[in-house]
C-alpha cells in the first residue's frame, strides 16, 4: 500500500542513495528574480547549460512595482535584478513573463493559471512557497539557490525522504470561514516546527469540498507548519480546474493524462507517519497576533498572557512578541485597531479570495482610520477576470486601491510597506518582525476577514457583520 | 565548495526560537546578485538601531549594543548556539551565506527548519543538531564562561566542551561526505548522465504531457 507521496517520490527515483535519499527528476522549475542570478551565474562560470528548457518557466513578481508600470522600476537595485532575469532568460530561451505581459504575478498563481503545473509532478522553485502547487497533488517544494542551479544543471536534486503527515480535516466549515482559517488553526495546533521533516497530506471531506483556490490556500501554509511540502489528491474538481489551460494536455493526450492523475491519491487503509484530525466545524475565523504563524487565536479571543506560560523560553518569545507588536496581554482581538489592509500574496490573491472581499465589503466603505487599503490581485489574468466581474469597482467605490499584480506588501521588497509601528490586517503568510517593513505589524486573516476589518477599522468577527 | 575541517570557534548565544529567515537577512538585501558581502548585514534589524539598506556603509552605522553578536566577548565567534526551529520561512540561501560570510562555521540548535538545514550544507556551513537539555546547559555555559569554546570534529561527530566534556551528533552520511570532500555536486550528478536520460525516456514515454 502506498501514500500519495510514495507514489510522486518512487515515479521520480532516478537513482536510490543511501540514508532514503534518491535523485529525483525534476519535471517543473519554476524561476523568480530574487533566487535566480546566482544560480545562473554559477551555471555561467561552470560553462553548463540548463538541462530542459521546456521544463522551465519564469516570472519577475517579489520586485515589481503595483503602481502605474509604463515607468519601468524606479529603484536601480530591484531594476537591475529584474533585468538580469530577463537577460538569463534571453539568453538562454527560457520561457519568462515579464513584467508587462498579461500572464504576469506571482508564481505560485501563474503556475496553476497556466495549467503548468500538472497532477504526478515534481515542481521546484527556489522559493519556499512552492508548497502551494501540492494542491494539484504535485510533489512540490521550495529550494535554495544552489538548488536551483542543481536543477537547472542536471534536471535532478538528491533529496531525502520525508516522513508523512496526514492532516485529516472533516466536518461542515462556518459561513465566512474559510480555507486560510483551516491553515492558521493547523498552526495553531501543531505549531511552526510541528511537521518539521513531514510532507503533509490534506486529505478529508472539507479538504475535498474546497475549491482549487482554496487547497491551494492550504498547501501554500503548509510551510509555515514546517513541511516542505503539502499536497491533496487529484479529484474532479483537480481536473476541472486544469481542463482547457494554455500548458495543459489537449486531446488524446488529456484523455490518458486524466486517466493516470486518478490513480494519484493514497491506497485505502495506508499507514502515514503521524495522524492530525481537525473537526471543520469548530473552526472560527482565526487572527495572528504575534510575529510566528503559530501566535495565533479566534477572532473572538483575547492576546495571551505571558504570565501564563511555564516554559521559560516561550515566555520569553511572547514577551518579544508582544513588545515588537505593540499589544497588551488580554486585549481582546477585536479591540486592535488597524492602519493598512494588504489583499493579496500568493496565499490569498486568487479570484476566489477577490470575491470573497469583496462580498464583505460591497456597498460599504473603509473605516476612516485605516490610512492604505489595497487589493494585489496575484495575476495580469485574476485581474482581468475580477474586472470582468466588476470586483475592482467594489474595492475602488469602497476606498481600496486596486493594484498591478506581484509580490507587493506580502515582503515589501517594493514600494508597498509598512511604516515602523503601523499595523496591518494581511491576507499573506507571515508575521514575521519586519516582514512587512521595518518595525512593521502584521495580523494575519482571511480575505473575508481582511475586508471586514478595513471596513470596522479594527477586527470584527465577519460572521457577523455578514 | 571548500573542504570542511575540524576547528575550535568561540561560541554565541542567540537566546531565541524559530529565528526565522527574514530575521537572518532582511528582504531588502536580497536585491543583491552577487554570493557574498551578506555577513555585514546578518541579523540586520536586531543589530544596528538604524534601518540598513542595501549599499550603506556600516562603519557609519549605529550598532546596537544590547544585541549579543555586537558585545565585545563574542567578537570573533565561529559558533552559533540558538534555539528550536532556528531558519524558519523563507528558502533563501542569502540565510546561510550572511552566516558564513559574518564568520561562523556552525551552528548549534535543538531543531532547524528542513529547508535552511539543506541550504545551510550546500554552502558548506554545518548545522549541528544537539538535544535540548545539551544545548539547555550550553547556553548556561555560554552566559557563565568568558572565551567560552567548543571544539568541532566533524569526522567523529563530536562537539568538546572547554572541560572536555563531548557530545555526539547525527548527521546524514551524504552530507558529511559532501561536507569534508568540499565536492561539487553538480559535478557528482553529472557523474549520471545516463542514467538521467534514461529516466526522462521512461518517463517521456509514460507521461508525454510533461514534454514539449
Ligand atoms: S507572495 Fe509573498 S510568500 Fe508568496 S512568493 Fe511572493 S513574497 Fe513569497
Amino acid at each position: 500500500m502506498q501514500t500519495l507521496y510514495d507514489k510522486l517520490w518512487k515515479s521520480h527515483v532516478v537513482q536510490e542513495g543511501s540514508d532514503d535519499t534518491a535523485l529525483l527528476y525534476i519535471d517543473r522549475h519554476l524561476v523568480h528574480e530574487v533566487t535566480s542570478p546566482q544560480a545562473f551565474e554559477g551555471l555561467r562560470i561552470a560553462g553548463r547549460r540548463p538541462w530542459r528548457l521546456d521544463s522551465l518557466l519564469a516570472v519577475a513578481d517579489h520586485n515589481v512595482p503595483t503602481t502605474e508600470r509604463a515607468n519601468g522600476i524606479s529603484d536601480p537595485l530591484s531594476r537591475l535584478q529584474v533585468d538580469t532575469l530577463d537577460q538569463n532568460c534571453e539568453e538562454l530561451g527560457i520561457t519568462e513573463f515579464k513584467m508587462n505581459d498579461l500572464r504576469q504575478g506571482i508564481v505560485h498563481v501563474i503556475g496553476p493559471e497556466q495549467g503548468a503545473t500538472l497532477p504526478g509532478m515534481t515542481v521546484v522553485c527556489g522559493d519556499s512557497h512552492t508548497s502551494t502547487h501540492g494542491a494539484f497533488a504535485c510533489l512540490a517544494f521550495g529550494i535554495g539557490t544552489s538548488e536551483v542551479e542543481h536543477v537547472l544543471a542536471t534536471q535532478c536534486l538528491s533529496i531525502k525522504k520525508a516522513k508523512e503527515m496526514q492532516i485529516l480535516v472533516d466536518g461542515t466549515l462556518g459561513h465566512g470561514v474559510s480555507a486560510k482559517d483551516i491553515a492558521l488553526a493547523i498552526i495553531g495546533k501543531i505549531g511552526t516546527a510541528g511537521a518539521a521533516g513531514y510532507a503533509i497530506e490534506f486529505s478529508g471531506g472539507t479538504v475535498h469540498a474546497l475549491s482549487m483556490e482554496g487547497r491551494m490556500t492550504l498547501c501554500n501554509m503548509a510551510i509555515e507548519a514546517g513541511a516542505r511540502a503539502g499536497m491533496i489528491a487529484v479529484d474532479d474538481i483537480t481536473i476541472e480546474y486544469i481542463s482547457g489551460r494554455p500548458f495543459a494536455p489537449k486531446g488524446d493526450l488529456w484523455e490518458k493524462a486524466i486517466a493516470y492523475w486518478r490513480t494519484l491519491r493514497s491506497d485505502e487503509g495506508v499507514k502515514y507517519n503521524q495522524v492530525v484530525k481537525l473537526d471543520a466545524a469548530i473552526i472560527k475565523p482565526q487572527v495572528t497576533w504575534g510575529t510566528s504563524p503559530e501566535m495565533v487565536t479566534t477572532v473572538d479571543g483575547r492576546v495571551p498572557d505571558p504570565l501564563q506560560i511555564a516554559d521559560s523560553v516561550k515566555r520569553k518569545d511572547m514577551e518579544r512578541a508582544l513588545k515588537y507588536m505593540g499589544l497588551a496581554p488580554n486585549t481582546l482581538i477585536s479591540e486592535i485597531y488597524l492602519d493598512k489592509i494588504f489583499i493579496g500574496s500568493c496565499t490569498n490573491s486568487r479570484i476566489e479570495d477577490l470575491r470573497a472581499a469583496a462580498e464583505v465589503i460591497k456597498d460599504r466603505h473603509i473605516a476612516t482610520n485605516i490610512k492604505l487599503a489595497m487589493v494585489v490581485p496575484g495575476s495580469g489574468l485574476v485581474k482581468l477576470q475580477a474586472e470582468k466581474e466588476g470586483l475592482d469597482k467594489v474595492f475602488r467605490d469602497a476606498g481600496f486601491e486596486w493594484r498591478e499584480p506581484g509580490c507587493s506588501m506580502c515582503l515589501a521588497m517594493n514600494d508597498d510597506y509598512l511604516s515602523p509601528e503601523e499595523r496591518c490586517a494581511s491576507t499573506s503568510n507571515r508575521n514575521f518582525e519586519g516582514r512587512q517593513g521595518p518595525a512593521g505589524r502584521t495580523h494575519l486573516v482571511s480575505p473575508a476577514m481582511a475586508a471586514a476589518a478595513a471596513v470596522a477599522g479594527h477586527f470584527v468577527d465577519v460572521r457577523k457583520i455578514h | 565548495m571548500e573542504k570542511f575541517c575540524n576547528f575550535e570557534g568561540l561560541v554565541v548565544p542567540l537566546d531565541r526560537a524559530n529565528v526565522d529567515t527574514d530575521a537572518i537577512i532582511p528582504k531588502q538585501f536580497l536585491k543583491s546578485i552577487n554570493r557574498s558581502g551578506f555577513g555585514q548585514n546578518l541579523f540586520d534589524e536586531w543589530r544596528y538601531l538604524d534601518h540598513g539598506e542595501l549599499g550603506m556603509d556600516v562603519a557609519k552605522r549605529k550598532p546596537n549594543p544590547d544585541f549579543v553578536l555586537n558585545q565585545a566577548r563574542y567578537r570573533g565567534a565561529k559558533i552559533l548556539l540558538t534555539r528550536t526551529n532556528f531558519g524558519c520561512g523563507s528558502s533563501r540561501e542569502h540565510a546561510p551565506w550572511a552566516l558564513q560570510d559574518y564568520g561562523f562555521f556552525a551552528i548549534i540548535a535543538p531543531s532547524f527548519a528542513d529547508i535552511f538545514l539543506n541550504n545551510s550544507f550546500k554552502v558548506g556551513l554545518l548545522s549541528i543538531v544537539l538535544s535540548e537539555s545539551i544545548v539547555d546547559r550550553m547556553f548556561c555555559e555560554v552566559n557563565e564562561t568568558e572565551g567560552y569554546c567548543l571544539a568541532v570534529n566533524l569526522e567523529d561527530q563530536m562537539v568538546t566542551t572547554p572541560s572536555g566534556k563531548s557530545y555526539r551528533f547525527d548527521i546524514d552520511s551524504l552530507r558529511k561526505s559532501n561536507l569534508l570532500d568540499g565536492l561539487d555536486e553538480i559535478g557528482l550528478t553529472l557523474q549520471h548522465v545516463e542514467k538521467i536520460k534514461a529516466f526522462e525516456e521512461k518517463h517521456r514515454v509514460e507521461q508525454p504531457w510533461l514534454f514539449k
